[in-house]
């Protein structure tokens, strides 16, 4: 909290604009900047660079197996910025990188930071520090508590709903076999003439072995960013029967929602992550939307209302062969205010709905901007298309995706490796054959990192352990 | 009716081993100091297990000495036998532990406590006390009052009423309203406590039977010796003074008989029929709780200890209850050498008053009762090494108050003392309080070897250590300093000699030069052990002390440092961290209303809990590190 160590975070926003800039703040940060940064010449020269110019230059990643010239390890073609404290937004040593805006690529070279020594910078970090080393003046201070406050709820609630259900089971599992571990220990410790440690050595050596390996998995899902329910949140809306289910099939290429000609079919909703040429779509088909008796039916109208509210793009899938009604006057209500793509769907029956009817009923409803596609999903017409205006969208910055998710993907992942070290300092301290109190602090800290994750605290937790899983003396 | 008035500066109450040392370090400083116990005989009782010390209480006591405690003096003189545990381990877990002659223990504290200047026994139970209201809301303590009508007016009160307060004793369905041992219980305090705005817990613990050695068969357990080399507890006693023949202890185990005959009688245990309404301790377990808890155990271990060396009378370690007497006796017989045991005192469970100790600063002053101070089992603690820390602490605090001096605040980075009043006054604690090594996150540098390092130079600015132990103390760490530079410079080469010494120890041959601190790193090898190729050893010791080779406690000191200085230096980071938090002091008159964007819960347990500093806020659960984010910004504006 306290700590003057030295952070790092995108600090601009996250859209697809021209140019990102990784803000680097701290007394490392200089050092840290001229471990990833080179001249186009190769050298390293950042520590050299005067103070507020700005140099062109590459960000190289240099922590990778291969070694051969550094140009193969080239992220970006960047320009940088020392500013040296108290010249800068956080009144610390900063260095901002200025990169090419491409999410993946401000990510990589976040993350190549954070491996070159920076601290990822909590939510409202930057602003946090600029206030307490009084670069900011007493009017501005609530505004800033307000700003760490409303990021970390944020950053928290999305940490926890934004991460896959199976990883979360697998963090939890890690961290009881860890927390199993040090609670042996520390019972053998606290009451020796009870507990015995005899022979203990050998199975803890396996169990860190494989608490190790399973780390090791985790961080390579996290390397293919499947740790988290990445990119961009797309709901199918529409009313029953209009072929919802149809499109998410289209778009997967396979058969995965059920699909019938019974209105009502798909009840509640369904969830799939596709990748459209680089862009991640997280897909979710709900309900047809309409007015009904039937309970359970209803529970899905809500939620896909719920789910269409928050959605970055909303996919609305009209039915060509019949009348627009009442239904679809409340989908167009859903879709007013958000990003939306209209498909005028089943274009190879009788069509009783056409393109110019349409346009003018969502014009009528305040729709101005609309786009509709002409497609026969099942014929496979008009995917095409639909996929080039989602690409061109998102180039544009038209859509967005939820970009708290990158950022606690990679908290994540530092997490995992931060564990990951602490089990290897285990390792070492048995093969150095250390006394069991000394790779205890190893197995705590793994655990306390792996808590981060699923957002708990360390606490009482050993104690309680100790006590329900061990019979103390006296 | 004509009352007495007596004048005095601090009035302790209760005369165990909490108020022992809260009276001793009052009057040491000064002060004019009445210790009231409800029997004079009873002083530094030990109504429990005959021991000090073990897994981290022995470092409490260690630190207890480097503060000029007594308790580590008393037990060296009336130990009969002592053991280091958890030699085989890491040292910051080594942790001594003695068996003293209970009888001794109690006289040799109360000589102590009667030829002390400024210090006065009184035999009477404290029944009120007397205080005056300040103008901020906050009251202040002005005197005591006892049964017979007599007030003492006084500066400072220090409660230490260990399980005396409206106590109540359990053995299966006979209930006793006394203290332990029979002893006469304190009934009225509570209510003048309650008067004052004191928020009150009842927690219970429990003691096993005792037995007459003459029924007990020892053929049939595993004798327990203490160790060959006693090592004292107190940093003043010459260790060559206290190697003495010993007394063993016996192991024998409980068995399936044992457990069935628990089983069967559990409808008539007081805890289990829910008679009891205290909150018993998880870390000695009566073995009711054993058996039912931990039903996949065959057996549970018995430690047999003498109780002195002039009473037959044998403590049955491991087999706390609270049973009826006929169900006791039956369970003793089915344990091996048990069969024919005949009990002097029968196991019992002990319900008692005590106070929510957050209600206390780490000064372990009442937070809005100036002048009223407490220490021990009335804390919520357990355990007398416990009770003896915050004895001291409470007392050398009541003595810097009244002089108008620095508190004495210790961390939780520098002592176990420190952790243990940390842990009891900003932490929710729903049972007896006992010290553990795995409460402490700083363990590696809060060893039992090196508490006179941490801990002298504070008792010494305090005015309860001497000039001359002070000196003794920094002319050991200079030698510790000198001799770990010079094994740090001093670099051998690959040549043939080392290499064949590294052989013969079974440990990998240079392949470059290497230091001396660099080989003591290695597990296999020790500072003892290179002497053999430490050319310069014994000149340099010559020269710095006039002696071949430097003092043990030295040594053992210079080993420590050098051999595991990768991971003290890591924990040494952290304490870093730590301080910074802990440095960033709240203001005592903080309104946590005004701070905004608190969430609730931290808003709440923030009021309740009034933490003192930034690091202590931090621990408290409920609070998160947005809100501490929060509260940081707000302090600084």
């Amino acid at each position: 909290m306290l700590k003057k160590d030295t952070i790092a975070a995108i600090a601009t926003g996250l859209t697809d604009s021209g140019i990102g800039i990784i803000r680097i703040s701290g007394p490392e940060a200089v050092l840290v900047g001229d471990r990833l940064f080179r001249l186009p010449s190769g050298k390293k020269a950042l520590e050299q660079l005067p103070s507020h110019m700005l140099q062109y230059g590459f960000v190289v990643d240099e922590n990778t197996e291969d070694k051969t010239s550094w140009k193969n390890h080239i992220l970006d073609e960047v320009m940088a910025v020392v500013m040296k404290a108290p010249r800068s937004f956080t009144g610390e040593d900063t260095v901002e990188i200025h990169c090419h805006g491409g999410l993946l690529v401000l990510q990589k070279v976040l993350e190549c930071a954070i491996l070159n020594g920076a601290r990822l910078a909590e939510p409202g970090e930057f602003s946090k520090r600029s206030f307490l080393n009084g670069k900011m003046d007493l009017a501005k201070a609530e505004a800033v508590i307000d700003l760490i406050h409303s990021q970390n709820e944020f950053a928290h609630k999305s940490a926890v709903n934004q991460l896959k259900g199976m990883l979360s089971e697998q963090v939890k599992n890690l961290r009881s076999d860890i927390l199993y571990e040090l609670a042996y220990i520390e019972a053998a410790l606290d009451d020796p003439e009870h507990i015995s440690l005899e022979g203990y050595n050998e199975k803890l050596s396996e169990k860190v072995d494989d608490i190790s390996n399973r780390l090791k998995k985790l961080i390579a899902t996290a390397d293919n960013g499947k740790l988290m329910k990445e990119g961009i949140s797309t709901v199918i809306v529409g009313k029953p029967n209009a072929g919802k289910s149809s499109l998410l099939n289209a778009l997967l290429g396979q058969e995965r929602a059920i699909v019938t000609d019974i209105a009502g079919t798909t009840r509640d909703v369904l969830e799939e992550t596709i990748r459209l040429q680089g862009i991640g779509l997280n897909i979710i088909d709900t309900a047809g939307i309409r007015t009904t008796d039937d309970v359970v039916e209803k529970i899905g109208v809500e939620k896909a209302k719920k789910y269409a509210g928050d959605a970055d793009l909303i996919l609305y899938v009209v039915d060509a062969s019949v009348d627009l009604d009442e239904s679809d006057r409340e989908i167009i209500s859903l879709i007013k205010d958000k990003k939306a793509i209209v498909l005028l769907n089943k274009t190879d029956l009788t069509v009783k709905v056409n393109e110019h009817d349409l346009e003018d009923y969502l014009k009528a409803d305040g729709c101005l901007q609309t786009k509709v596609i002409r497609t026969s999903i099942t014929e496979n017409i008009g995917i095409e298309v639909l996929e080039e205006t989602i690409k061109e969208m998102f180039f544009r910055g038209q859509i967005n995706m939820n970009h708290e998710v990158v950022i606690t993907s990679l908290r994540h992942k530092q997490a995992l490796m931060e564990a990951l070290e602490s089990m290897t300092m285990v390792k070492t301290s048995l093969e150095n054959e250390m006394p069991e109190d000394f790779y205890s602090i190893d197995l705590m800290s793994a655990y306390a990192s792996l808590g981060h994750i699923i957002g708990e605290e360390v606490d009482d937790d050993l104690v309680q352990e100790i006590f329900s899983k061990f019979c103390m003396g006296k | 009716m004509s009352e007495i008035r007596e004048k005095v500066d601090v009035c302790v109450v209760g005369a165990g081993h909490a108020g022992c040392e809260a009276a001793l370090a009052c009057a040491r400083l000064g002060l004019e100091t009445v210790i009231f116990t409800v029997s004079v005989d009873s002083i530094a009782l030990m109504p429990c297990n005959p021991n000090i010390g073990g897994t981290s209480k022995g470092h409490l006591v260690r630190e207890l000495d480097a503060l000029g405690g007594e308790m580590g003096k008393n037990i060296d003189k009336t130990f009969i036998q002592s053991k280091m545990l958890n030699v085989s381990k890491g040292p910051a877990v080594h942790s001594l532990r003695a068996q003293a002659d209970k009888a001794d223990y109690t006289r040799e504290m109360r000589k102590v406590l009667e030829n002390q200047d400024h210090l006065t026994i009184k035999q009477a139970e404290v029944c009120d006390l007397l205080w005056e209201d300040m103008p901020d809301n906050k009251k202040k303590i002005t005197g005591v009052k006892i049964y017979t009508g007599t007030i003492y007016e006084c500066k400072a009160v220090i409660l230490c009423t260990g399980t005396y307060l409206r106590a109540r004793c359990l053995c299966g369905e006979a209930i006793t309203y006394t203290g332990p041992n029979g002893l006469q219980a304190a009934t009225h305090l509570t209510d003048s406590l309650k008067e004052l705005g004191v928020e009150m817990n009842r927690f219970k613990t429990g003691t096993p039977a005792r037995m007459d050695k003459r029924s007990i068969d020892f053929s049939k357990m595993e004798e327990q010796f203490g160790d060959g080399k006693v090592v004292p507890f107190s940093y003043s006693t010459d260790p060559a003074s206290i190697q003495k023949e010993q007394v063993s202890c016996w192991l024998t185990y409980t068995n399936e008989e044992t457990h069935d005959i628990i089983r069967a009688n559990l409808d008539r245990s007081p805890i289990y029929a829910g008679i009891i309404e205290g909150t018993g301790p998880r870390y000695c377990p009566s073995i009711e709780d054993k058996v039912v808890k931990f039903s996949d155990k065959e057996r549970h271990q018995v430690f047999l200890e003498p109780e002195g060396l002039h009473t037959n009378e044998m403590y049955v370690s491991g087999m706390s209850s609270s049973l009826p007497e006929d169900v006791q006796v039956r369970m003793y017989r089915t344990v091996p050498g048990l069969e024919n045991c005949k009990i002097v005192r029968n196991a019992y469970a002990i319900e008692y008053d005590c106070i929510n100790a957050r209600q206390l600063g780490a000064t372990l002053e009442f937070l809005d009762i100036k002048g009223l101070f407490s220490a021990g089992q009335f804390n919520g603690s357990s355990g007398y090494e416990e009770a003896a820390a915050q004895g001291l602490v409470a007392g050398i605090n009541a003595a810097m108050s009244i002089y108008h001096r620095e508190p004495l605040i210790l961390d939780r980075s520098e002592s176990y003392i420190g952790v243990l009043i940390d842990d009891l006054v900003t932490k929710e604690n729903r049972e007896p309080y006992r010290m553990m090594t795995s409460r402490a996150e700083y363990r590696l540098l809060l060893r039992q070897d090196n508490a006179d390092i941490r801990l002298r130079k504070k008792g010494y600015e305090v005015g309860l250590i001497s000039d001359e132990q002070y000196q003794a103390l920094l002319e050991k760490e200079r030698l510790i300093q000198a001799e770990i530079a010079r094994l740090k410079a001093t670099n051998v080469g690959a040549n043939k000699e080392i290499q064949e010494f590294l052989i013969a120890h079974d440990s990998a041959t240079l392949k470059t030069a290497a230091s001396m601190a660099e080989l003591i790193c290695r597990p296999e090898l020790s500072y003892e052990c290179l002497k053999e190729i430490d050319k310069e050893r014994e000149a340099f010791s010559m020269e710095l002390c006039g002696k071949p080779s430097l003092p043990e406690e030295v040594i053992e000191q210079v080993e420590i440092e050098v051999k595991y200085e990768g991971y003290i230096i890591r924990q040494r980071r952290q304490v870093e961290q730590y301080k910074k938090m802990e440095e960033k002091k709240i203001p005592e008159d903080i309104d946590y209303d005004l701070v905004p964007s608190l969430r609730l819960e931290a808003r709440q347990k923030l009021k309740s809990f009034r933490p003192a500093s930034i690091g202590q806020a931090s621990r408290i659960s409920g609070v998160s590190p947005a809100d501490i984010s929060v509260l940081l910004v707000y302090l600084e504006h």
